[in-house]
C-alpha cells in the first residue's frame, strides 16, 4: 500500500481553484480527480474509490453536508476534509458530527491542504 | 420652531385641562346652588308666611275681641242706661281697666246720627254724625269696624260700632280704638332691620303706614290690591324691585274679613340673608377651586407637554439609533458576504502564483510548455484580480447608495443660506454671527442637504453652548490645494480635552437628558468622511471651540464600472 499514490477527490464549484490545486497536487505525486459540483462528485464516486476528499461546504447545486452524508454512505473509508468560509465554524462542526474527518477555513493555501491530507492518510494507514 | 410648536401644544393642554376640570365644577356648582337657593327660599318664605299668618291672627283676634267687648256692652245695657254720661264713663273705665287704654272713648248715637252721650277725652258731646260715612255704614249692619280716618277730632283713629235696638228703634254704641296701641300690634311684626308691615284698605289707602324710606310705589300697591285673594286665608308672596333699586319680598294677606290688607315687606337680601351668605361662601369656594384647577392646569399642561416632547425625543433618538444600527448591520452583512466572495479569487491568485513557483523549482522550468503554463497562470491571476475589484466595487457602491443626490454646490451660497436660517435663533441667543469667504471659491459636487445638515448641526451646537450669555460665531470658507476648508469658530465655554476625543462618537452628549441625542456630530462625521473629507475640533476652555471641515473638491467617480476588464493603463486608480 505504501508507495501507491494518494487518491484525492477535489470537490468545489470554483473551477479555477480546483484546476490549479489539481495541477499542484499532481506535481506532488497525488492521483487527483476533479469534480465541479456535488452531483458530479457523487457520479464519480460510483466509478472510483478515493482515499481522501476535499469538499467545499458551500456549493451552488447541493449543500455540502448533504453531499457528505451521501459520501459516508457510499464510501465510508474515504476521509473527507471540509473547506468552510470564515465564520461558518458551526457548519463545520455539524459536518464533523456527520462523519467528516476534519475541516479547514478558507482562505487556506496549498501547503496547508497538503499537510492535512498527508496527516489524514498516515493516520488512516496506522489504523488500518 | 420647535419652541413655537412646544408653546402652542402647552397652551392646548392647559386649556384642555382647565376646560375638563372647571366645566364640571361650574356645572355642578350651578345646579347645586340653584337647588339650594330654591330650597332655602322656600324655607325662608314659609317662615315669613307663618310669621305673617300669626300676626294676621293676632290682629284679627284683637279686632274680634274688641268687637266682642262692645257687643257685650251693647247687649248688656239699654240705650237709656248708656245715654247717661256718668254711667257711660264708668263703663269706659271698666273697659280701660281690663283692656288697658285700647279704648279711647265710647259714644252712644241715636238713629238720627246725634251723639246722645260721650265718654272720653275729647269734647265731642252732642256731635252730629249723620253725614259721616261710618255712621251710615254702621246703621246698615249689626256691627262695623271702620277704616282709619281723622274724624271730628282731627286725629287718625278707627271705630268699632255696634247697632242695637231699643224700643224698636236702632241706636249705635261706638268705641274708638287707640291707633297707637293698634300700631304697636302691627309694628310688632317687625322682626328685622328691613322688614315692616302696613295695612291698606281696598281703596289703597294706608291704615297703618310703612316707614317713609320703605314705602312701596303706587303701581305696586295697585297690583297688590288688584289681584284678589279668593280665599281670605291665603297669603300672597311676590318679589319686586322698588324705586331705589332694592329687591323686596312682599307678603299680603286679608284682614278684617277682607276689607283690609296686611302687607309685610322685607328686603330680599335680609330675608334670604342665610342663603346669600352660604351662596357667597360657596361661590368663593368654587372660585378658589377654579383657581386651583387653573394653576394645576398650568403645571400639568407644562409637565405633560415636556413629558410628551421628552418621550418624542426619546422615540426619535431610538428610531435614529435603529436606523443607524440597521444601516451598520446591513453594511456589515454585505461586507461579510463580500469578504466571503473575495476569498475565492484571492485563493486562486495565491495558488496560481504558488503553481508558478512549483514549476520554477524544476531545473528545466524554461520549456515552451512551462512558458505557456506561466502565461495561462498569469492570465488567471489577472482575471481573478479583476474579479476582486468588481466585488469591492459592489460594497463601495452600496455605501454610496445611502447618500442623497449630488449636485454642484456653491459653498458661499450654502453658508449664507444656512446662516440666514439660523439668524433668528442667533439673535435670540445673543450671538453675533459673521462669515468670511476667500474670493473665487470653487463649487463642490456634493449633496446639498447633507452639507446643510452638517453646517446647521455645528451652528446649533455653538448656539446651545453659548446660551444664555451669547457671544460670537464665525464661519470661514477657504480654498487650499484641492480641498475646500470650512471653519466654524465660537466664543463659547469650550470643550474639555477629555471630551474632545469623544465628541464624534454616536450618542455622546453633555446635554441633559432630552435635550440632545448625541447623534449630531457623529452624523456630521459620517457625512463628511463619506464625501472623502475630514472633520475635527479644537478647543480651549474659556476661549471657544473651532470645528474644521476639509472637503475634497474632486470626488472619485467610481459608480458601477463593473464591465472593465483591462486594468493596466487606465490610471486614476487609487
Amino acid at each position: 500500500m505504501e508507495g501507491d499514490p494518494i487518491k484525492l477527490l477535489l470537490v468545489d464549484d470554483e473551477r479555477a481553484f480546483v484546476d490549479v490545486l489539481c495541477n499542484r497536487f499532481t506535481r506532488k505525486g497525488l492521483a487527483v480527480t476533479k469534480a465541479y459540483s456535488g452531483t458530479e462528485a457523487i457520479r464519480t464516486l460510483r466509478k472510483q474509490d478515493f482515499d481522501v476528499c476535499i469538499l467545499d461546504l458551500k456549493m451552488e447545486d447541493m449543500d455540502g453536508i448533504e453531499v457528505l452524508k451521501i459520501f459516508k454512505k457510499m464510501l465510508p473509508s474515504m476521509a473527507v476534509i471540509m473547506l468552510t468560509g470564515h465564520g461558518s465554524e458551526r457548519a463545520a462542526r455539524a459536518g464533523i458530527e456527520e462523519g467528516a474527518h476534519d475541516y479547514l477555513t478558507k482562505p487556506c493555501g496549498f501547503e496547508e491542504l497538503l499537510a492535512k491530507i498527508q496527516e489524514t492518510v498516515s493516520r488512516e494507514e496506522r489504523s488500518a | 420652531m420647535a419652541d413655537a410648536v412646544h408653546g402652542s401644544q402647552t397652551r392646548y393642554w392647559i386649556l384642555l385641562i382647565i376646560g375638563a376640570t372647571v366645566t364640571p365644577l361650574l356645572l355642578v356648582s350651578i345646579i347645586v346652588l340653584y337647588q339650594f337657593r330654591e330650597a332655602h327660599q322656600k324655607r325662608a318664605t314659609t317662615h315669613l308666611e307663618e310669621l305673617v299668618q300669626k300676626h294676621k291672627q293676632n290682629i284679627d283676634g284683637f279686632l274680634d275681641a274688641k268687637l266682642g267687648n262692645i257687643r257685650m256692652l251693647a247687649s248688656s245695657f239699654s240705650f237709656e242706661e248708656l245715654r247717661q254720661e256718668e254711667f257711660l264713663r264708668e263703663r269706659l273705665r271698666d273697659l280701660q281697666r281690663v283692656h288697658e287704654p285700647v279704648f279711647v272713648d265710647l259714644g252712644v248715637i241715636d238713629e238720627s246720627g246725634t251723639q246722645a252721650a260721650y265718654a272720653g277725652p275729647f269734647l265731642l258731646g252732642h256731635a252730629d254724625y249723620s253725614d259721616a260715612s261710618w255712621f251710615q255704614n254702621a246703621m246698615q249692619r249689626e256691627y262695623f269696624i271702620s277704616d282709619v280716618f281723622p274724624g271730628l277730632r282731627g286725629f287718625p283713629h278707627f271705630i268699632i260700632a255696634v247697632r242695637s235696638t231699643w224700643n224698636g228703634e236702632p241706636w249705635i254704641l261706638r268705641a274708638t280704638i287707640d291707633l297707637v296701641a293698634f300700631n304697636d300690634l302691627v309694628e310688632d311684626l317687625r322682626n328685622s332691620h328691613t322688614g315692616s308691615a302696613f295695612i291698606l284698605n281696598r281703596a289703597g289707602e294706608f291704615q297703618i303706614k310703612p316707614p317713609v324710606d320703605l314705602m312701596p310705589d303706587r303701581e305696586f300697591l295697585d297690583e297688590l290690591l288688584g289681584a284678589d285673594a279668593g280665599d281670605r286665608r291665603e297669603i300672597r308672596v311676590t318679589q319686586r324691585t322698588d324705586q331705589a333699586g332694592r329687591r323686596n319680598i312682599y307678603l299680603a294677606t286679608a284682614l278684617k274679613g277682607g276689607s283690609w290688607r296686611l302687607v309685610y315687606q322685607q328686603e330680599a337680601n335680609e330675608a334670604f340673608a342665610e342663603f346669600h351668605s352660604a351662596r357667597n361662601v360657596s361661590l368663593l369656594a368654587v372660585f378658589l377651586a377654579g383657581l386651583a384647577s387653573v394653576a394645576v392646569a398650568f403645571l400639568l399642561g407644562r409637565k405633560t407637554v415636556s413629558a410628551i416632547s421628552e418621550a418624542e425625543q426619546r422615540t426619535q433618538m431610538i428610531s435614529q439609533q435603529m436606523v443607524e444600527t440597521g444601516k451598520l448591520a446591513s453594511v456589515g452583512e454585505l461586507a461579510a458576504g463580500i469578504a466571503h466572495e473575495i476569498n475565492n479569487p484571492v485563493a486562486i491568485m495565491v495558488e496560481e502564483a504558488g503553481w508558478i513557483g512549483d514549476i520554477l523549482e524544476d531545473d528545466d522550468w524554461g520549456t515552451p510548455e512551462n512558458l505557456q503554463e506561466f502565461q495561462r497562470a498569469l492570465q488567471q491571476i489577472k482575471t481573478q484580480g479583476t474579479r476582486c475589484k468588481q466585488i469591492t466595487h459592489k460594497l463601495l457602491s452600496f455605501a454610496r447608495k445611502t447618500d442623497e443626490r449630488t449636485q454642484e454646490v456653491d459653498p458661499r451660497a450654502l453658508v449664507e443660506e444656512t446662516v440666514a436660517v439660523s439668524a433668528q435663533r442667533a439673535k435670540y441667543a445673543n450671538v453675533e454671527m459673521s462669515t468670511v469667504f476667500e474670493p473665487d471659491l470653487p463649487t463642490i459636487r456634493a449633496s446639498l442637504s447633507e452639507l446643510q445638515q452638517v453646517l446647521l448641526n455645528l451652528i446649533n451646537n455653538a448656539l446651545d453652548a453659548m446660551w444664555p450669555n451669547g457671544g460670537t460665531l464665525e464661519i470661514a470658507v477657504k480654498h487650499l490645494d484641492d480641498d475646500l476648508w470650512i471653519h466654524v469658530s465660537d466664543s463659547g465655554p469650550g470643550i474639555p480635552e477629555a471630551n474632545l476625543e469623544r465628541i464624534f462618537d454616536p450618542f455622546f452628549t453633555t446635554k441633559p437628558v432630552g435635550k440632545g441625542t448625541g447623534l449630531g456630530l457623529s452624523i456630521c462625521y459620517g457625512i463628511v468622511t463619506r464625501m472623502g473629507g475630514e472633520i475635527d475640533a479644537s478647543s480651549e476652555i474659556g476661549s471657544g471651540t473651532e470645528f474644521r471641515i476639509r472637503l475634497p473638491i474632486e470626488r472619485e467617480e467610481t459608480e458601477a464600472d463593473g464591465q472593465e476588464t483591462a486594468v493596466a493603463g487606465s490610471g486614476g486608480e487609487a
